[in-house]
């Protein structure tokens, strides 16, 4: 167990990078703490993968420093680093039985054969796979042979960390939920260190107590479910969580309100004057409701009305720009004149899709900055 | 009850495909048991002979001698070809612009037409002239595969491992490239040592293209004519004479066509028998 550093990482699979775009992985400075379970969640291609190699040790990076508990392991085999890891498509020892497959890690590292028993035995408790330990691994279904992946994973509990890299994409739906509440739990009884690569939004919000974006090459987050939910860092954040994401609308600044296709929207901060720059509004679409008779509100069109069961999302029209608001159940959407406001509390300012900092909060707003 | 309506247009279609195989399988085929069974001593005249002909091949020592020195020619090529095969794609880059490079020279041999190879290295051992045989004998070794039947072996053993081991390699290799990275990386994971690897991952995943290699690598060999008949055309002696070369010599040079024909049918049904034996064990393995 151990908390991980990553110093000046950055990494190309280019053997001479030119210049930013070449990067797989652009320079970041992170600290994992020890004991943590951590989700890396962002779309494909965006470097997740990437990032668990190098901290696994399966890559080197090509420039920067990896410490554990302040131990560079730059240079490390994963064997040294003692990670475990559980890839994607589940990798099986076909010739070997489940039980010798879950031996297989241990025995390499000398384990006792008392030990290793015992640890096996439990694992394939844990697992629900004790009626099987005997049959060669070949024959399994693939949820079988990705529980086997991870309990070679989970079987070593003197590991550092152990790395999960979109582990149930191959589980059936039912079964992934039952995964990744035993993975949960096992996370409670060990207290590892645990990342866990998705581009699943829901996997990485109930699996993590931290959950790291990632886009592009880089972190443009680092926080709690909760956080990211309501203060999106990166407008890339907003749009990738939440169902449907974040609403961004272009705006200009004039320090207590915003200007959006020509009508004013108040906010709930001060913001200082930015100029050159390109400068949007951000509102979850929660925060967004239709106005009740004779309030004021931005005139909207309405384009289409989608029922997803708990409540219905408005696709509606301000000026030129799409907006989506979510309409609670039993609530009624007027026949004309459709008004929307938005929550001044919820929303946030980016500047070249970074949230910009208020100078100072109004009306009590504070809390939720 | 419903009763399944019977259609028997399924026979038409099959038909072509029965003629063909009737043509160039089945007709031939049965003119060879035909001659196996009967005697001739001027065209169009024959008489039965029963098993006459099969009773002689079968206590014949000369059949006796072919088929030992075929199973152990064959034996000796597997052991070398499958090994030295399966090593050298392990030592071949799976990635870069070496790789295309080395796919090509391996499949410089196997291009060669067999009569070709058997010339080339007829030439090659000479030990008088030829680089191999008179490189040998400067080196202080007493090699003449003309003379000699260890010699003979030898070089038809190299050569055939030179022409041969190339088609294991290349099965070898297609079936090394179609692991997935991630086992490798899990094996590594894992902690486990260069020979767990080839023990636990590699030799696994190839094993289908093996047991097609070693298919392949038996029936060849087994059957194989061409090569040594132009280098050592079955001697000295009848040191390298292999059940084929005895076969043409009974049918051709002696003209005996009952006792080719029965060898040809022996021939035949072994080549059969061990192919179907090694495929049911290997597969057998396989699905338990």
């Amino acid at each position: 167990m151990a908390q991980i550093k990553l110093d000046q990482l950055a990494h190309s699979y280019y053997p001479h990078p030119k210049g930013q775009e070449d990067y797989a992985l652009k320079a970041m400075d992170y600290l994992w703490d020890d004991g943590r379970a951590y989700a890396l969640l962002g779309p494909s291609g965006c470097g997740k993968t990437t990032l668990l190699n190098i901290i696994s040790g399966l890559l080197k990076p090509s420039q920067g420093r990896i410490l554990f508990d302040g131990e560079d392991m730059t240079m490390r085999t994963p064997e040294e680093r003692n990670i475990a890891q559980v890839f994607q498509f589940p990798v099986i020892y076909d010739t070997m039985t489940v039980a010798q497959n879950l031996e297989f890690p241990l025995v390499n590292r000398g384990v006792d054969r008392a030990e290793v028993k015992k640890r096996v035995t439990e694992m394939l408790a844990t697992l629900e796979l004790s009626s099987k330990a005997g049959l060669r691994a070949q024959g399994l279904t693939a949820d079988e042979k990705q529980k086997i992946s991870l309990g070679r994973g989970l079987v070593r509990y003197d590991v550092n960390a152990i790395l999960f890299d979109e582990p149930l994409t191959v589980i059936d739906p039912h079964m992934k939920w039952q995964l990744r509440t035993k993975l949960k739990e096992l996370h409670q009884r060990f207290g590892h260190t645990m990342i866990y690569v998705t581009h699943d939004q829901t996997e990485a919000l109930t699996f993590a107590d931290k959950v790291v974006v990632m886009y592009e090459g880089q972190v443009v987050q680092i926080g709690t479910p909760e956080e990211l939910f309501e203060r999106p860092a990166h407008t890339f954040v907003g749009y990738f969580i939440g169902s449907p994401g974040m609403n961004i609308l272009p705006c200009e600044l004039r320090g207590y309100y915003a200007v959006v296709a020509g009508h004013p929207v108040v906010l709930g901060a001060d913001y200082q004057k930015v100029s050159g720059s390109r400068v949007e509004l951000g509102i979850r679409p929660e925060f967004v409701r239709f106005v009740r008779a004779g309030e004021q509100g931005l005139p909207v069109t309405i384009d289409a009305v989608d029922d997803v069961g708990r409540h219905r999302i408005a696709k509606v029209r301000l000026g030129g720009h799409l907006l989506n608001v979510i309409v609670p159940e039993g609530q009624e959407i007027g026949a004309t004149d459709h008004r929307v406001v938005l929550d001044s509390n919820k929303i946030g300012i980016y500047v070249n899709d970074h949230r910009l900092q208020p100078i100072r909060f109004r009306h009590g707003a504070g809390a939720s900055a | 009850m419903t009763v399944k309506p019977v259609n028997q247009k399924a026979w038409l279609l099959v038909l072509p495909v029965l003629l063909i195989v009737a043509l160039n399988a089945i007709i031939p085929l049965m003119t060879v048991v035909n001659y196996s069974l009967q005697d001739t001593f001027s065209p169009g005249v024959f008489f039965y002979e029963g098993t006459k002909w099969y009773q002689d091949v079968l206590s014949s020592p000369r059949f006796h001698g072919a088929l030992g020195r075929q199973f152990l020619f064959t034996g000796i090529i597997l052991l070398i070809e499958i090994p030295l095969g399966v090593a050298v794609a392990l030592a071949m880059p799976r990635k870069g612009p070496w790789v295309s490079v080395c796919l090509v020279l391996m499949a410089l041999p196997l291009l060669i037409p067999w009569n070709v190879v058997g010339a080339m290295w007829n030439i090659f051992a000479l030990p008088d002239i030829g680089l191999l045989g008179y490189g040998l004998n400067w080196l202080g070794f007493d090699y003449n595969y003309t003379q000699q039947p260890v010699a003979a072996w030898f070089t038809v053993v190299l050569m055939d491992v030179w022409h041969w081991t190339s088609l294991v390699v290349l099965l070898a290799y297609a079936g090394l490239s179609s692991i997935p990275d991630a086992y490798y990386q899990a094996a590594k994971i894992d902690g486990a040592s260069a020979f767990a690897v080839l023990r636990y991952i590699q030799l696994p995943k190839m094993k289908r293209v093996l047991i097609i290699a070693l298919l392949l690598r038996f029936m060849d060999s087994f059957m194989i004519y061409t090569e040594p008949f132009v280098l050592t055309g079955g001697g000295p002696g009848n040191s390298t004479t292999f059940l084929s070369i005895d076969l043409v010599k009974a049918a051709i040079g002696e003209f005996n066509l009952g006792i080719a024909a029965a060898m040809s049918i022996l021939y035949f049904l072994m080549t059969l028998l061990v192919c179907w034996v090694f495929y049911t064990a290997m597969m057998r393995g396989d699905e338990s």
